[in-house]
């Protein structure tokens, strides 16, 4: 038993210690967390705008919408990323993340735009006709009513994709960015060991989840402040 | 105050109203009554728009609201409305679902509406309900908030969709108390109702629609002591 123990130690300096390859990991967790944060933000505002030209009686803007989230939805986001990487981003002097991120910003906003349609549209009639025989504008109504109560409707949905999202940011090693999965997989190639290393990764993004989930349940319960019976 | 010149409205291939002509002069407590689908609420919705007319005119205050000109948003803070359904905001607190409106359009500021709140509140019996949430009312009290929350932008004019069909029976009551309250004040209001006993008691005037059609008007005595319309006599046969 301690020889097995002993032979796991050795493995673990062989992977994590020498080399001070653990430092690839917490690079890797930075580029992890700041592609995510960013195509979050990205995918939210931008979603948010396609679920709005989804949504409206204008044509031009729906159709829009509708073929943007057509094709986002059609096409698997590694060639996304490699599209938007190579063809569209290839001649623009921007650092590889923030294009990374600009790619899972624009995937994301495709879900989270059908996320926000479904929530505005949970919103009953009555609330809208109460908003605007009070003499608010549409617009007002959109904003003071409707869309605070979409958001706690969806919220789950939402925190769903946004841990869909950051468990998708492994592939950026794709196009050469050192992410978790990335140092993984790098530590895996340079050692010949292939269990310490994935395991580490598993974990690691299995810790960063579980800290966003709980994160994001403080805001939820804040949100259903207004259920209390 | 309201003048209805030859409403008419369509739901697709379905005219709903069929020719309305009304006029609704200050103070007066107009009452509307009628079976289902005659088109009394759609009437009632037509008055602010929150249903376009198809065809017609409607004048509020000699200004021509349905020529697609006029800033409808104004003319709707004129006009406070109640619905059946209460439609509180869920999401605010019931000082935040009355000070919303004026506030937002700047009609008071917060400290000033929220003065004005807690007098509404004060007087539809709820002033220690100012911090509650929608959810925390008995239907009663949501429909008295929902009457406070119309009264916040001070219109001139309050139209109450069937404010008690949704009701459990005891608190029909509490709510028509407060309407008659709000009738003895002066205010000028149309009510759509099936409650016959406080439109004998409030009303000033009583219409009777059906099929899209005013078929008789007149005061509650005329109209439910003397009913001179076959339809009018029927429909009164089978509600009173």
């Amino acid at each position: 038993m301690s020889k097995w123990f002993a032979e796991l130690a050795a493995v673990f300096t062989k992977c994590f210690i020498r080399k001070n390859r653990y430092q690839l990991l917490l690079s890797g967790i930075g580029v992890t967390v700041k592609v995510s944060l960013l195509a979050v933000i990205i995918g939210v505002l931008l979603g948010f705008v396609i679920a709005i030209c989804n949504l409206s009686k204008n044509k031009v803007l729906k159709t829009i919408g509708g073929v943007y989230t057509d094709i986002i939805r059609g096409t698997p986001s590694v060639t996304q990323l490699l599209i938007i990487y190579f063809v569209i981003f290839a001649s623009v002097d921007l650092e590889k993340w923030i294009i990374a991120a600009i790619a899972f910003g624009i995937n994301s906003a495709a879900y989270v735009s059908e996320i926000f349609r479904a929530g505005i549209l949970s919103i009953d009639k009555g609330q809208t006709e109460a908003g605007r025989s009070l003499g608010l504008s549409a617009s007002q109504t959109m904003t003071r009513i409707v869309i605070p109560q979409a958001i706690k409707n969806v919220f789950p949905a939402l925190c769903n994709e946004f841990i869909v999202l950051i468990k998708e940011t492994a592939i950026v090693g794709y196009v050469g960015i050192m992410d978790i999965q990335k140092a993984g997989d790098f530590i895996k190639s340079a050692t010949y060991e292939a269990f310490m290393p994935l395991m580490a990764t598993a974990v690691i993004y299995y810790v960063l989840i579980k800290l966003l989930t709980s994160v994001l349940k403080i805001f939820e319960n804040a949100l259903r402040k207004s259920d209390v019976r | 105050m309201i003048r209805v010149n030859n409403l008419h409205k369509y739901f697709g291939d379905l005219e709903v109203l069929k020719g309305i002509d009304e006029h609704i002069h200050p103070g007066e407590v107009v009452v509307v009554i009628g079976p289902s689908g005659s088109g009394k609420s759609t009437f009632l919705r037509c008055l602010n728009l929150l249903e376009e007319p198809t065809k017609g005119e409607i004048y509020v205050d000699d200004e021509l609201i349905t020529d697609g000109k006029v800033d409808v948003n104004l003319v709707r803070r004129k006009m406070g409305m109640v619905f059946q359904q209460f439609n509180l905001f869920p999401h605010l607190s019931i000082l935040g679902n009355i000070t919303l409106a004026p506030v937002l359009l700047k009609k008071m500021t917060k400290e000033e509406a929220k003065k004005r709140a807690f007098e509404l509140l004060e007087m539809v019996g709820l002033a220690d309900k100012a911090e509650a949430y929608p959810a925390q009312l008995s239907g009663g009290q949501k429909q008295r908030v929902a009457i406070a929350r119309a009264l916040a932008m001070d219109p001139e004019i309050m139209l109450f969709d069937e404010p008690t069909s949704a009701l459990d029976p005891e608190m029909v009551g509490e709510v028509l108390d407060v309407m008659k309250d709000l009738a003895h004040k002066g205010m000028t209001m149309v009510i759509v109702t099936h409650e016959m006993g406080f439109a004998r008691e409030v009303a000033s005037r009583v219409l009777f629609i059906d099929q899209g059609v005013v078929m008789e008007s007149g005061t509650p005595e005329e109209l439910f002591g003397n009913p001179k319309n076959e339809r009018t006599k029927s429909f009164l046969s089978k509600v009173l």
